[in-house]
């Protein structure tokens, strides 16, 4: 991390050089300090993936994994994440193009409308997933308990957990397999 | 993928972007040059402006330039427009762009800050030092109507209007009967609160001169004519287009919002892109609210509980201004009838001002207010009657082969109260079997000897949909064979690209991944009204049917030039036009699109076919465009109908409550529910799960918690309750009836609204079932249930119904073998479970 103090010529406002790796890649950006991270990804990494519902930690849009595990990105500091992995829901697509398990469950499952807060469910049930891949429908539920949705009413949320990781294990066999 | 895809519950064609990030949200536009901006809001819900200092607000690094009501001119510095004009609203008031020399709630915008980014905007707003005179204002609707303060000093009695439609003598009717009572019913305020805010994105083309405009709208062209108007631009010189939105639900129909005016104008002032994206507490104080009613009913009944006169007074808090008109008092007077038809009928509506957000259409739109009225108000009549709660609905209804009913009373669009078509008694037989009517007193009497309180609720709506004017549809076959189509409407997560290229589909006889639907963007239709009263797919797609079916006749007569047929013996299968039957005259729709337009130059290997000596059958007589053609396979088409339609439903909820906490729980919901024809039926119950989980919410949890100051004090989403997964019910029962109407050529009706309309009816009737006590007064908290509960013991008079003596409740105490009724302690409640 470098400090480069009033580097833009601006007043008042440090900026820092910050390095962190997001969706596999090592990206380096300069920001003020103050910038959210949220802001960060969206504003100067060009990840508008990441969407911010509420900027005070409350509906979970705005998730992101950081070395995994879920964390609200407009609760944290960009340059909080210096040395971290981070990924967005930009990232949660497999490497050969297709959608991840958690993307696919959602269209199999109607499990977004305006997709708004989809990106934060996404990410959240991404690590969930990882961590119990045979979900049963009251921990399927209780894994998206802190993400707001204002459009699904969560039916077709919930499904899609459990699809999600019935298709994760279903590429795992796959894989398994070949 | 079948090209008969109408009525299929086919995946959504938005999702694969939409799960990868590539969604494209107003906020998501724009880059390192685009300049942001930030408003000063007020903090008091009525003062004075005294005076605007922004000069510290200049002195911040990175800050462009402050704007306040002083530095707009022309129609800019007017008042905001009176979008829908009534006779009966006498006094409306709106809004500036930005406050003149007062403010009449808290958050309204007073100065605007452009700046490098937002954060810079942010801290310079805070340095514009407002000098305000703090005056007393008006929250609430009770003070509103007492009118001891005024929200503005020539408005009497703090009333825009006062509204009154009849049929029938009621008073008389009500009078005669053989029974009637008395009722007021009370709903507190909600909001729609979609996950994304509003946000309006700005760029001016000065050597075009053309300003293009990305809003998070429901109506791109309603904004496109405002702001038209208000800049002094011509309407072609403005573009809108509606991006990704991140749900509505009615809050972004109303137009133009301030920002929406003022970001143009500073991006044209200042030849750089503009944005604007509001934050959470910013929707919260300056974007519209709804619901707050108080509904008072005077209803006359016979002995079978049907109603022979019914009268109904209703006051309706508007805030601080009443741009959107009458149009949320109207629906909840009218569509208060539902199912049902009155002998008599008279309704007065009063709307008033009070120093809070605006009141806008919410999903449902002023129809749970009065739903909740007339469904509690059935509830009573069969209390009072001993009936079951079922038939005396039943003994209501208008039955099915009354139709078209027409009321006599005017509707929201300006056309009368007709209902087109429906069957509300399969409705309700469809209903009593989802939720188990008929053996719900036994489950009631096992759980209460078993010392739980479980309650069931039912709540029917009739909802108009599809109100015109008008919308209109382009479907365009390209030279590709794929379809191309556009609407007006905007779209904010309602699946419309999905659903309409399953119409075009079917209609056409192409691939359904061969459709390719764009909507709200003006660059591509231009005349719409926008995406309100569950009216997208019974408008749009109607009109999207009507002009697919011209390019349908229209390929097929140019085909049969091609192909020395007759139009009627050919037909269009999995995008190939063909003799009857016989695939192997088949010429592809592309094909016949590059014969439709004759070319004097060849651009690919398949417009050759349309050059001029390609050597084709030609008829010299003709000229290459025949009179009454035109060049291209495309057509427009417009539907206006002459009367909304009208769709309906009924929900069941059983309920727990406990009898300690006051907890409460959703053990069953069950919802029926006839939109008409289906097009895709997974979307209409995506629509539905949606909506109930709203109407759960306005229910149990939200309300807008003002102050006495007019401060709102939960204006964040720690503290204004929304439902997370965990307040939803784990299931939701639903059926369908597909009750055609005749209206459309489709036989559709709208779906968007219904789940959230009759979900406070139910679920107050639900608690009141449960509990033994009167519930009025909706969202019901835990702790106000608990409130209750004392209150009926402390007070036998509390327990009895509202407006008659003569009925007594069962105190849940005494029927749970608890201690007498009026044994003032709290700790009653647990030794009445034990």
């Amino acid at each position: 991390m470098t400090t480069t103090d009033d580097h833009t010529g601006t007043q008042g406002e440090q900026h820092l050089e910050v390095r962190l790796r997001v969706n596999g890649m090592p990206r380096r950006v300069e920001l003020p300090v103050r910038r959210t991270l949220c802001d960060a990804l969206r504003q100067d990494l060009g990840l508008t993936g990441t969407h911010v519902g509420c900027e005070h930690g409350v509906c979970g849009a705005c998730t992101v994994l950081l070395d995994g595990e879920p964390v609200r990105s407009c609760l944290m500091l960009a340059v909080s994440a210096e040395d971290h992995d981070v990924t967005t829901v930009e990232g949660l697509t497999e490497p050969d193009g297709r959608l991840s398990p958690t993307q696919q469950a959602f269209v199999d499952c109607h499990g977004l409308q305006c997709g708004f807060c989809t990106p934060g469910f996404l990410t959240t049930i991404s690590a969930f997933i990882e961590e119990n891949p045979e979900p049963t429908e009251e921990e399927a539920r209780e894994a998206v308990g802190g993400n707001l949705c204002r459009c699904t009413g969560y039916q077709n949320i919930v499904a899609s957990v459990l699809r999600a990781a019935e298709i994760q294990r279903e590429r795992a066999a796959e894989g398994g397999a070949a | 993928m079948s090209t008969r895809s109408f009525g299929e519950p086919v995946k959504r064609v938005e999702d694969p972007r939409l799960v990868t990030g590539k969604g494209r949200y107003v906020d998501d536009i724009g880059d390192d040059r685009t300049l942001h901006a930030a408003f000063v809001r007020s903090p008091h819900a009525r003062a004075r402006i005294r005076d605007i200092d922004p000069f510290e607000a200049y002195e911040v690094e990175g800050v462009v330039a402050v704007y306040t009501w002083d530095d707009l001119e022309g129609a800019a510095a007017e008042p905001l427009p009176l979008l829908i004009p009534h006779p009966d609203l006498t006094h409306p008031r709106t809004g500036y762009a930005l406050a003149r020399d007062a403010v009449n709630h808290v958050g309204e915008a007073i100065a605007m800050v452009v700046a490098r980014d937002r954060y810079v905007a942010e801290d310079a707003a805070g340095l514009v030092k407002v000098d305000y005179e703090v005056l007393p204002p008006v929250v609430g609707l009770r003070k509103a109507a007492a009118a001891e303060e005024l929200v503005y000093d020539d408005i009497p009695g703090n009333a825009a209007a006062v509204s009154t439609q009849a049929y029938g003598d009621a008073a008389t009717a009500v009078a005669d009967a053989p029974h009637h009572l008395t009722f007021e019913w009370d709903i507190e305020r909600s909001a729609c609160m979609p996950m994304e805010g509003k946000g309006v994105h700005a760029r001016w083309d000065a050597h075009e001169e053309k300003l293009t405009l990305w809003t998070a709208t429901q109506t791109s062209t309603g904004v496109r004519g405002a702001v038209s108007a208000k800049l002094g631009l011509e309407l072609t010189q403005v573009d809108v287009v509606t991006p990704d939105v991140g749900g509505g639900f009615g809050v972004k129909i109303v137009h133009p919002w301030p920002e929406e005016i003022m970001v143009p104008w500073a991006a044209i002032r200042l030849g750089r892109d503009v944005k604007w994206t509001e934050d959470r507490r910013e929707h919260f104080v300056s974007s519209a609210h709804e619901r707050a009613q108080l509904l008072t009913v005077h209803v006359g009944f016979d002995d079978d509980g049907k109603v022979l006169g019914l009268e109904v007074d209703i006051l309706h808090d508007h805030g601080a201004y009443i741009p959107y008109g009458l149009i949320v008092p109207i629906n909840a007077s009218t569509q208060l009838l539902g199912p049902y038809r009155p002998g008599a009928y008279r309704v007065t509506f009063t709307s008033l001002y009070t120093n809070t957000v605006l009141v806008t259409p919410y999903r449902g739109a002023g129809r749970p207010q009065g739903v909740y009225a007339m469904e509690r108000t059935m509830d009573r009549i069969a209390q009072y009657l001993g009936k079951d709660r079922l038939d005396v609905r039943a003994a209501n209804f208008i039955q099915p082969d009354e139709f078209p009913v027409d009321f006599g009373l005017m509707f929201q669009d300006g056309r009368p109260l007709r209902y087109d078509s429906g069957n509300y008694p399969a409705l309700a037989d469809k209903l009593r079997a989802l939720v188990g009517w008929d053996e719900f007193e036994k489950v009631r009497d096992e759980a209460r000897a078993e010392g739980r309180r479980v309650g069931i609720g039912l709540g029917f709506y009739v909802e108009g949909t599809g109100p015109g004017p008008y919308e209109g549809g382009h479907v365009q076959v390209l030279t590709s064979g794929k379809v191309k189509v556009a609407t007006g409407i905007t779209s904010q997560g309602q699946g419309h690209q999905t659903a309409f290229a399953q119409i075009v589909a079917t209609e056409l006889g192409v691939p359904f991944e061969d459709v390719i639907v764009t909507t709200g963007d003006t660059r591509r239709f231009g005349y719409s009204v926008g995406t309100f009263a569950s009216r997208g797919a019974v408008m749009s797609g109607s009109a999207i049917a009507l002009a697919a079916r011209k390019v349908k006749e229209r390929t097929l007569r140019l085909a049969a030039d091609a192909l020395e047929a007759d139009p009627g013996d050919l037909e269009i299968v999995e995008g190939m036009v063909q003799v009857k039957g016989d695939p192997s005259t088949a010429v592809g729709i592309g094909t016949v699109a590059v014969l439709s337009n004759p070319l004097r130059y060849a651009f690919d290997e398949a417009s050759k076919a349309a050059t001029q000596f390609s050597g084709g059958p030609v008829d010299y007589a003709k000229p290459p465009v025949a009179p009454g053609e035109k060049p291209g396979l495309d057509e427009t088409d417009y539907y206006s109908p002459p009367y909304s339609t009208f769709a309906a439903g009924a929900h069941a909820v059983i309920v727990e409550t406990d009898p300690e906490t006051a907890e409460i729980s959703i053990l069953k919901y069950a919802v029926v529910h006839d939109c008409g024809k289906m097009i895709n039926p997974r979307i209409v119950e995506g629509q539905i799960h949606g909506g109930v989980a709203q109407g759960v919410g306005g229910a149990l949890y939200e309300i807008m918690a003002y102050d006495e100051a007019g401060q709102l004090a939960n204006a964040s989403f720690m503290d204004f309750l929304m439902p997370y997964v965990s307040e939803v019910p784990t299931s939701i029962d639903i059926d369908h009836l597909e009750t055609p109407s005749p209206l459309n050529p489709l036989g559709i009706k709208g779906a968007g609204e219904a789940g959230v309309i009759p979900t406070t009816a139910a679920i107050a009737a639900a608690v009141e079932d449960a509990e033994g006590i009167p519930i009025v007064r909706m969202p019901i908290s835990p702790s106000e249930l608990f409130e209750l509960r004392r209150a009926a013991r402390l007070d036998p008079l509390v327990n009895t119904m509202p407006g008659t003596a003569s009925v007594r409740w069962v105190d849940p105490a005494s029927v749970l073998g608890g201690p007498a009724a009026t044994t003032p302690t709290i700790s009653t409640e647990s030794e009445a479970r034990a």
